[in-house]
C-alpha cells in the first residue's frame, strides 16, 4: 500500500493463529515498515519499542488478513454496482487484505493494459491489495486464448471465463497445455453450459415453484470432462465453487490419481441450501444455484476433509434494479466480502472444523494456490492482518454493508463474528 | 416444505360468523397452501354464481364503485373476458391493460407499473405475467388485492377452482376420485394448481406425459406418473388435458406433433381404458389433432370443455365477492359506500 505509517505497531495479548506452523495460541505481532518484525509469544508489552502504537487485543484472534480469491468488482465499467474503492472498503471491513478481481469488466481484463491498471491501481481509497485474474480467452467469448504468457508478467495470478465455463473442451485443452510453460491457473466455473440455461437446482422446490431448473449434473459432467482434459494436458485447473456430492467424489479421485486439480466453495454453498429461494428470493439466486441439503452437508464434509482447498467470497455485487424482478429476469449473484468470514466461522462455531482450519482455507491455502505474498504469520512477512473477536453475536444487516450493493442472501442471519481492526501493509484500514 | 408462497398473507384470527367457514386471504396467488375448507368455501360461493348466470338479469351492483384492472403481462383472450365479464356481472368498473405493447416495452419494471396503477387505487387487480413468481412480487406493493391469472408455469389458481367446480357439479364430488393429467405437465401453472387442488381435496391425481415434460420429482407433489398413456386412464373418473405449446417443437422436449399424437393424444382408443362414463376436460385453446381427438373435443356426452367455460365466470365471480369482502364490510361499517 501507499504509505505505511513511520511509528511501528503492535498487537499484543492476542490469541494468534498462524496456519503455516499450525499455531493456535497466545501471543503478538509487531509491525514496522509495513513488514511483520516480530511474531509470537514474546511479543509482549514489555519487549516493545517506546515509540509503538500499542493496541491490546484482549486475547482476540490476530490472524493472517483474508485472501479472497473470486470477486467481482465492476470497475471498469458496472461502477453503479461495485468499484475498486467501495469493494476494498468492503474487504476492510470484512477483514480481506487481497482481493483477486474477477476478470468480468467492461472492457474484459483480457490485454496487458487492464490487467496493468487493475494490478497497479493505486491510492488512498484502495485500502487493500488487489491483483488481477484475467480472462482466459480474448472478451471472455470462449473462442480464442488470451496471451497467458505476457498477461502472467503483468500480474495476471491467473485465468478465467469468470462466471462462464470454458466449454469447448479444444479451447480448454489448448489452454491448459499453452499455460503449462508459464505454470498458468485457469479457474473454471463448473457448470456445462447446455444443461445450465435454468434459475435455480432442480427439484420439488423447483417444481412448486414452477421455475426452470438445472440438475446437479451439469455441474458433474462439466467437472469430469475438464479432470480428462487435465489429464491429457496436465495444466493446472482450479474449479471455482463446488457444491454438489457427486462433483467432490470425482475431484476426490482425480486428486488421488495425483492430477494438478484444486477446488473451492463460497459460503452460500455450505451455509445454505435452496429452500433459500423460497418465495422467489432472488438475492439468493447464485450461479451454480443453492443446492439440496445433502448436498450442502456433503460441502461441509468436504471441508473437513480437506478435500476443498480454498474458500472465497464469489462476492458479485447487483444493484436493485437487477434484482427486484421476477425470479427468472433477475441476475445471479451475492455480495460476500462481508459475510465471509462470519459465515465461515459457523463451520467452527458448529465444531465442524478447527479455528485454525478455518483461517487455513482463508488465508495460508488462497495464498499458496494463487502464489501470493499474503496469508501467512511470519518475520519479514507483509504486515496484512485481521484482528476479530471469533465469539460475538452479530445479526448480519444488509443496510449497514459498506459495499456498493446490497444483494446478500444473509441478511437477518445471525453469525458469531466481528473484524475489530483490519490492517494492510502495516497501515490499520478498518477499525470497528 | 412449507408452502409459505401459495397465499402469501396469513388468515386473520377471528372469522366473521363465527363458524371457521370463509376465505380470509387478502390475495388469490396460487392454490398452494390453501386448506381444503377454504377451497370448497370458493367453491360453494362460485355455485350460487352458476345459477345467478343462467338467469336473463345477470347483474348484481355487489361491487358497485369499485374499480378492477386486468393486467395481463401475456396475451390472453379467454380468462381476460372471463375476468372481465365477472367484473361486470359484480358491477364494479373494469380496466383491461395488456401492456406487453405499451411501458414494459418502455423499460418500465414491473414494479413500476405495479407502483403507478397502485396511485390509481384499484380494488383489485387481476394479473397474468410471463414469469413464476411475478405476480407475488407485483402483489407486494399494492394495496388493493391481486388475484394470479397465470404466472408463468408456477399457478394459475382459478382455472383450478373452476375445473374443480365443474367436477364437483358432473360428479358431486372430489374426493375419492381418480384424475389423469395428461401432456405437458412440465411448463403448465394449469397442472400445478390443479395437482394442489385435487390432492387437497382428496382426489387422486396420475400425470400422464414423457418424461421431457415432467418436472423433476412431481412425485413429491403426490401424484403418481405414468408414461404410457392407456395405463394411466385406466379407470380414471376424470380426463384433463393440457394444450402443448407449439414452441416445445424447438427444446428438444418431443420429436414431433405427430409422434405425440400419436403417444399421448387423446382419441377414443385411449380413452376406451377410462371409466364409460369418464368426463374429459381441457383448459383451452385446445389443438384439435395435437392433444386432443377433435371427435373426442366434441362429445357433447363426455366433454366438459363447454361448461369449464361457464364455470369460469362463476368461480371469477365467487373470488371478486370473497376476496373484496373485508374492504365493503369496512366501508359500510364506515358509512362509506352504498
Amino acid at each position: 500500500m501507499s504509505s505505511a505509517p513511520a511509528r511501528p505497531l503492535a498487537l499484543i495479548n492476542a490469541r494468534l493463529i498462524d496456519p503455516t506452523l499450525g499455531y493456535d495460541g497466545p501471543g503478538g505481532v509487531l509491525i514496522a515498515d509495513g513488514r511483520m518484525v516480530a511474531v509470537g509469544p514474546q511479543v509482549t508489552a514489555a519487549s516493545l519499542p517506546a515509540t509503538a502504537r500499542i493496541v491490546d487485543c484482549a486475547g482476540k484472534v490476530v490472524a493472517p488478513g483474508l485472501i479472497d480469491s473470486r470477486v467481482f468488482i465492476g470497475e471498469p465499467g458496472f461502477e453503479h454496482k461495485e468499484t475498486l474503492a467501495s469493494a476494498s472498503q468492503a474487504a476492510a471491513a470484512g477483514g480481506v487484505t487481497t482481493i483477486v478481481a474477477m476478470p468480468n469488466t467492461k472492457p474484459v481484463v483480457d490485454s496487458v493494459s487492464l490487467v496493468e491498471y487493475i494490478a497497479r491501481r493505486r491510492g488512498d481509497d484502495i485500502l487493500v491489495n488487489v491483483v488481477p485474474m484475467a480472462a482466459a480467452t480474448k472478451g471472455l467469448d470462449g473462442q480464442e486464448m488470451t496471451e497467458v504468457g505476457l498477461l502472467s508478467a503483468a500480474g495476471a495470478v491467473a485465468f478465467s471465463d469468470g462466471r462462464s465455463a470454458i466449454s469447448d473442451a479444444n479451447v480448454l485443452w489448448k489452454i491448459l497445455r499453452y499455460g503449462r510453460m508459464f505454470d498458468a491457473l485457469v479457474v473454471q466455473h463448473a457448470e456445462e453450459p447446455s444443461l445450465s440455461k435454468g434459475v435455480m437446482n432442480a427439484g420439488e422446490l423447483a417444481t412448486r415453484l414452477g421455475l426452470s431448473s438445472n440438475s446437479p449434473y451439469a455441474e458433474l459432467i462439466q467437472i469430469e470432462r475438464d479432470i480428462r482434459i487435465v489429464e491429457a494436458t496436465g495444466g493446472r485447473l482450479h474449479f471455482a465453487q463446488v457444491t454438489t456430492a457427486k462433483s467432490l467424489d470425482v475431484i476426490r479421485a482425480a486428486k488421488a490419481a495425483g492430477l494438478p486439480i484444486t477446488c473451492g466453495v463460497t459460503p452460500p454453498y455450505f451455509a445454505l441450501n435452496e429452500l433459500a429461494v423460497s418465495d422467489y428470493r432472488t438475492f439468493a439466486k447464485l450461479s451454480p444455484p443453492l443446492r439440496a441439503e445433502q448436498d450442502r452437508l456433503a460441502v461441509v464434509a468436504a471441508l473437513q476433509e480437506g478435500l476443498i482447498d480454498v474458500i472465497a467470497s464469489g462476492h458479485d455485487p447487483q444493484d436493485p434494479e437487477s434484482k427486484r424482478l421476477p425470479f427468472a429476469q433477475a441476475e445471479f449473484g451475492a455480495v460476500g466480502l462481508e459475510t465471509l468470514l462470519p459465515v465461515s466461522l459457523e463451520l467452527y462455531h458448529n465444531g465442524h472444523l478447527s479455528l485454525l482450519q478455518v483461517i487455513d482455507l482463508l488465508t495460508r491455502r488462497p495464498a499458496n494456490l494463487f502464489r501470493l505474498p499474503g496469508g501467512r504469520l511470519a518475520v519479514d512477512a507483509p504486515a496484512d492482518l485481521v484482528v476479530f473477536d471469533a465469539d460475538v453475536a452479530v445479526r448480519i444487516d444488509a443496510d449497514k454493508l459498506k459495499s456498493k450493493s446490497k444483494n446478500t442472501p444473509f441478511d437477518g442471519h445471525p453469525t458469531q463474528g466481528r473484524v475489530m481492526m483490519t490492517v494492510v501493509a502495516g497501515r490499520v484500514v478498518h477499525e470497528g | 416444505m412449507t408452502p409459505t408462497h401459495g397465499s402469501s398473507t396469513p388468515a386473520p384470527t377471528s372469522p366473521p360468523g363465527g363458524d371457521g367457514r370463509g376465505f380470509f386471504h387478502k390475495h388469490l396467488l396460487g392454490i398452494e397452501g390453501l386448506n381444503p375448507l377454504e377451497i370448497g368455501y370458493l367453491l360453494e360461493i362460485a355455485d350460487t354464481y352458476v345459477e345467478q348466470n343462467r338467469r336473463a338479469n345477470k347483474k348484481k351492483s355487489l361491487l358497485k364503485g369499485m374499480t378492477l384492472i386486468n393486467l395481463f403481462f401475456e396475451t390472453s383472450t379467454r380468462t381476460r373476458t372471463s375476468f372481465e365479464l365477472a367484473g361486470k356481472r359484480l358491477g364494479c368498473d373494469v380496466i383491461n391493460m395488456q401492456t406487453d405493447a405499451s411501458s414494459i416495452k418502455k423499460g418500465e419494471t414491473l414494479l413500476d407499473t405495479a407502483i403507478t396503477l397502485n396511485a390509481m387505487h384499484p380494488d383489485i387487480l387481476v394479473v397474468r405475467h410471463s414469469e413464476s413468481g411475478a405476480v407475488k412480487l407485483l402483489s407486494e406493493k399494492v394495496d388493493g388485492c391481486v388475484i394470479n391469472a397465470g404466472d408463468g408455469r408456477h399457478e394459475h389458481p382459478t382455472q383450478a377452482l373452476l375445473d374443480a367446480l365443474t367436477i364437483r357439479r358432473r360428479k358431486g364430488r372430489i374426493e375419492g376420485l381418480t384424475v389423469a393429467i395428461c401432456g405437458d405437465i412440465l411448463h403448465s401453472r394449469v397442472a400445478r394448481s390443479n395437482i394442489h387442488l385435487l390432492t387437497t381435496m382428496g382426489a387422486r391425481v396420475r400425470v400422464v406425459a414423457p418424461p421431457t415434460l415432467l418436472p423433476a420429482a412431481v412425485e413429491r407433489l403426490g401424484v403418481e406418473v405414468f408414461h404410457d398413456m392407456r395405463r394411466g386412464l385406466e379407470n380414471c373418473d376424470i380426463v384433463m388435458m393440457l394444450r402443448l405449446q407449439q414452441e416445445r417443437m424447438r427444446g428438444s422436449y418431443l420429436p414431433s406433433v405427430r409422434e405425440f399424437f400419436h403417444f399421448y393424444g387423446l382419441d377414443h382408443a385411449k380413452l376406451s381404458a377410462a371409466k364409460p362414463d369418464a368426463l374429459i376436460m381441457h383448459p383451452g385453446p385446445m389443438n384439435r389433432g395435437v392433444e386432443i381427438d377433435t371427435v373426442v373435443a366434441d362429445d357433447i356426452h363426455r366433454s366438459a370443455i363447454q361448461e369449464q367455460v361457464e364455470m369460469g365466470v362463476a368461480v371469477r365471480m365467487a373470488c371478486l365477492d370473497v376476496l373484496t369482502r373485508k374492504v365493503r364490510e369496512t366501508e359500510l361499517k364506515n358509512g362509506g359506500a352504498s
